[in-house]
């Protein structure tokens, strides 16, 4: 597309022919308030923030979906255009339940924020908030309709971004709300629970169930032993959480949980470091059991179990495919079994006093840690989770100034990290750490990538796809896959996730092991980060977390020594009796 | 007047005429006629129909649509039932045409929910043009398939909104499409699409026999054509009126028989409300939008009774998409309702109100949230006695 010149408040701008005013707008510097409007999602142009006066219109036009003309003169302030912002604003606000300091998105709402550039101090229109309507049934989301201001951003994600499409508008004119299925609760429709709705929300209608007030509680007894793991991705966003500029903080976050007052800080990475031994094995198990034994109820390709979201999705939609995932838990559940049985021996600790907390950067966490399976230490593994969110906001309450704070490592025995473990984070992570190790251990070298970085697997290609050839020479025992292609894919999204299980329904897709991260960007991206989400926003997260891998002493799961102690202790060898009844489970099929 | 009726006439074209007479002339040659015509969309909006057939012609894209618009929704408006009803042989014949114009071999009637009992109505028709080889396959012997379905609507005034009409046929919610793009680009299923009124193209076959010159002959000054009004309320013969394009509403008023007049609502809930001392204004696209819909109010009505129930359809027929609309229309209601107890008494305390109708006009997505305000604007002003209030207006 050509160049093209419009004039923006009187001053001549060239932009590329065909975008819009809102893309027009931005490159002249000017800024255009928008609500319906997210970088991520189609164009709704419902909520009329974003009206400009275009001269020789009748009407006003909406920014966000109006593209550009040669020599289109726009308005961005005029007084037409202010008259219509300032009311559409006192509209939304009053059907608004704008009882803001009760309010989980408080200093964090573009409506609020909106109102307050625009000076909107009193309202001339009759105000009748609709009534507050908490959903409080399901573990991971929940929604309060009297908050909402029907711009669609959450239908839009679930539908485009999720190919879930659980929500909805139903109903017209002023009685519309924003609803799933004959109107039932968010547990008893096939929601994922992945929250990427939450994170587009523009005020408080979405937000996660919280569980600041059971952690608090836990804290505040002293006869708990409180344990708290943290995920990949929340050293990344966590700071972002806390109002400072994206970057990664994991010494400041460890110090500022031991603040809190908990017992053990703990990393999550630990145990994805312990997934990747797990699951990378069972991977060359399933690889020996279809190549060499043709065994054919060996089912390929092998996915990734990581994702709570994704496990949710597939026992909805795909359950037919349900063998092809792996048994392994999660990290967060193998860490909870862990953490109640290996953790309480060597701390000496009756495992009914303790308490496990973890942070993750995830709302579907929240329902993972219920599933009735999920209490293979005889105690319910996982006690409570918090989204980065829910970890900023104690943080914040605690008083502790985490600019300040001097950086601390983790404790011992779940605390060694390695950049495997850490990369979890971005999608494409757990197949890079995987390779890493499956690799060496069949090959007895390296992975052939320089610096270990499996490039192709790396970025924000919505399905990526790398085939790796496996050197003549092989390790003892591994001489079947001497030269064998290995063909893996990566999805992130679960729109994505669903073309690439369609192909592998339809007996199109020849991989070997696939990995799907629900959320776009991967954990990163997870429905329990800060908010706003944009793809720049992901972009730097995903940054921050190659370079904490980069930083790290060790860089492969198998090298990590508190994992080499585990085994050596505790559970003696990878896919044994111990991991089995710890670190392994089953799907169900869901309507 | 007799004369200068086409739609209404006693003698009607012999069915089929107009469509051989087409199919012997290039697609483009019927496009031209039409535009030549400048017959203006017969629905209320007065977009120029051989413009907007020469856009769909031109658009790149296969499975061209032809769709009639008969939802015919606007409070008071029944010309289009009328239409069906007695001369559904002409409007099945107006669209073959258009789908002959720009090369479509697909129409659909969106028929108003609350019209069921015309369905056997088209239905015959349809299979009598059929068994004419007037619709079908290789019509007339040429190389021109043109087939019509029937689809009932839901029951959402909305639907009558082109772009809500076609996301209703698709089996979505009926809510406005952003524009662009325009259906002539991009419409049903993302094909170049028609839509068009049924009083549109039951006009049409008239033109191609009679020619645009006669057609431009029938209006008045620059409105082209005839015009079919239904009228209703205070007078002595409702029903459907067929007066030239550019007639003034006091001639139609005329014709109905209207004794007391207090007040006109020219072009249904969503158009104008009009005093007895302006029925010289003209029904045309220049002035009053010509809908359809005349609604005559005498003496003994208050008008604060007809504004509010005007307000309550909107507020119960907004899609509920955008905010202006959405909430805008709830807003007025508050208005009118504090108007009636009094806790409004004077002009300037309206003053929100009325800056909230001005960006409802301009800010909203669709016709229904842009017109909704007229009748609050225009009653308001005309009808209710309220003082200026301290600083005046």
């Amino acid at each position: 597309m050509p160049n093209i010149s419009v004039k923006i408040n009187g001053i001549i701008t060239s932009v590329r022919e065909g975008v819009t005013i809102l893309d027009a707008c931005g490159t002249a510097g000017v800024d255009i308030p928008t609500l319906c409007y997210h970088p991520d999602l189609s164009l709704a142009g419902n909520c009329r923030m974003c009206l400009v006066e275009v001269e020789g219109w009748r009407t006003l036009a909406i920014a966000c979906v109006t593209p550009v003309t040669p020599n289109m003169a726009v308005l961005t302030h005029s007084k037409k255009v202010r008259h219509a912002r300032r009311t559409v604003l006192k509209l939304l606000l009053a059907s608004h339940n704008a009882n803001c300091s009760e309010c989980e998105r408080n200093k964090n709402c573009e409506l609020q924020e909106l109102a307050e550039k625009h000076n909107i101090t009193n309202n001339e229109y009759q105000t009748s908030p609709k009534p507050e309507s908490i959903e409080e049934v399901s573990p991971g989301i929940m929604r309060d309709n009297s908050r909402c201001i029907l711009c669609t951003r959450c239908v839009r994600t679930c539908e485009e971004l999720q190919s879930v499409a659980v929500i909805k508008p139903v109903g017209r004119s002023s009685s519309v709300t924003i609803s799933t299925f004959m109107d039932r609760s968010l547990n008893d429709v096939p929601c994922t629970q992945c929250g990427q709705c939450v994170i587009r929300c523009p005020t408080g209608a979405l937000f996660e169930t919280s569980e600041i007030r059971p952690v608090w509680e836990a804290i505040e007894n002293p006869d708990k032993f409180v344990v708290f793991q943290t995920a990949p991705a929340v050293r990344v966003g966590l700071a972002e959480a806390l109002g400072l500029p994206i970057d990664r903080s994991t010494g400041q976050m460890v110090a500022a949980i031991r603040g809190l007052g908990v017992d053990r800080v703990l990393d999550t990475d630990f145990t994805a470091d312990l997934t990747i031994i797990e699951e990378g094995h069972e991977l060359i198990s399933r690889l020996k059991g279809a190549l060499v034994d043709n065994d054919e109820s060996v089912a390929l390709p092998m996915m990734t179990s990581c994702s709570p979201g994704w496990i949710k999705f597939i026992e909805h939609k795909y359950p037919e495919l349900l063998p092809n995932v792996s048994t392994c838990k999660s990290p967060q559940q193998m860490f909870g079994a862990l953490a109640k049985t290996y953790l309480a021996g060597k701390e000496v600790i009756d495992p009914a006093s303790i308490v496990s907390v973890s942070v993750m950067p995830c709302t579907a966490k929240k329902f993972e840690k219920e599933r009735p399976e999920m209490r293979d230490s005889g105690y319910k593994d996982v006690d409570y989770v918090l989204t980065t969110r829910e970890l900023a906001r104690m943080i914040d309450e605690a008083g502790i100034d985490f600019e300040k704070i001097e950086e601390e490592k983790f404790d011992r025995w779940m605390g060694d990290s390695t950049g495997a473990g850490v990369i979890f984070g971005a999608t494409g992570g757990v197949m890079e750490a995987a390779l890493r190790t499956a690799y060496e251990i069949v090959s007895g070298h390296e992975i052939p990538f320089d610096g270990l970085n499996v490039e192709p697997v790396r970025g924000m290609e919505g399905i990526k796809e790398a085939a790796i050839t496996m050197p003549e020479k092989m390790a003892t025992g591994f001489e079947f896959l001497a030269g064998v292609t290995l063909k893996v894919a990566v999805a992130h999204g679960l729109a994505n996730a669903k073309i690439l299980m369609d192909k592998v329904r339809a007996g199109e897709a020849d991989y070997h092991f696939i990995e799907i991260m629900a959320c776009p960007g991967g954990c990163l991206g997870g429905g329990g980060q800060p908010i706003p989400t944009s793809p720049e926003i992901r972009q730097k997260r995903t940054e921050s977390i190659y370079a904490e891998d980069a930083a790290l002493h060790f860089r492969k799961s198998h090298a990590n020594p508190e994992i080499q102690l585990l085994y050596a202790e505790f559970l003696k060898e990878p896919l044994g009796q111990k991991s089995h009844e710890l670190l392994h489970t089953h799907y169900i099929k869901r309507d | 007047m007799s004369e200068k009726k086409i739609l209404i006439a006693a003698e009607q074209p012999i069915a089929g005429s107009a469509l051989k007479k087409s199919l012997g002339m290039t697609s483009a040659d019927v496009v031209f006629e039409v535009r030549e015509s400048e017959i203006r969309g017969r629905g209320g909006a007065g977009f120029p129909t051989g413009i907007k057939w020469n856009l769909a012609g031109a658009a790149s894209g296969s499975n061209k649509m032809v769709i009639c618009n008969a939802d015919e929704g606007e409070p008071g408006t029944f010309k289009d039932r009328y239409l069906i009803e007695n001369y559904s042989l002409k409007l099945l014949e107006g669209m073959t045409i258009a789908g002959y114009a720009i090369g479509s071999s697909h129409g659909i009637i969106y028929l108003r929910a609350e019209y069921p009992y015309l369905i056997p109505v088209i239905e015959k028709a349809r299979e009598d043009l059929i068994r004419e080889n007037l619709l079908g396959e290789n019509i007339l012997g040429k190389d021109f398939n043109f087939d019509i379905e029937i689809r009932p609507g839901a029951g959402a005034y909305v639907c009558g909104e082109e772009t809500s009409l076609i996301e209703s046929l698709e089996g979505k919610r009926g809510v406005p499409r952003n524009k662009p793009p325009y259906p002539v680009n991009s419409g049903y299923l993302f094909r170049p699409t028609v839509v068009n009124n049924v009083e549109t193209f039951a006009a049409v076959p008239h033109i191609i026999l009679n020619g645009a010159e006669w057609f431009q002959d029938l209006g008045i000054g620059d409105c082209t054509g005839t015009k079919l009004f239904s009228i209703s309320g205070d007078i002595e013969n409702p029903g459907v009126y067929e007066m030239p394009m550019g007639s003034s509403i006091g001639e139609l008023l005329e014709a109905a028989g209207a004794q007391d007049v207090q007040a006109v609502q020219v072009g249904g809930a969503s158009g104008a409300t009009i005093t007895a001392d302006e029925l010289d204004r003209s029904l045309s696209f220049s002035d009053l939008p010509p809908g359809g819909s005349v609604i005559v109010f005498n003496s003994s009505r208050d008008m604060i009774d007809v504004l509010e129930n005007f307000i309550e359809f909107f507020v119960h027929e907004s899609c509920g998409q955008c905010t202006t609309c959405r909430e805008g229309n709830v807003r007025l209601q508050d208005a009118v309702r504090l108007i009636r107890n009094g806790e409004i008494s004077s002009m300037e305390e309206l003053e929100p109100f009325f800056q909230l109708a001005e960006v409802m006009k301009i800010g909203s997505k669709c016709g229904l949230g842009q017109t909704s305000p007229n009748c609050f604007i225009d009653i308001v002003t005309k009808f209710i006695d309220l003082p200026a209030g301290k600083g005046g207006v």
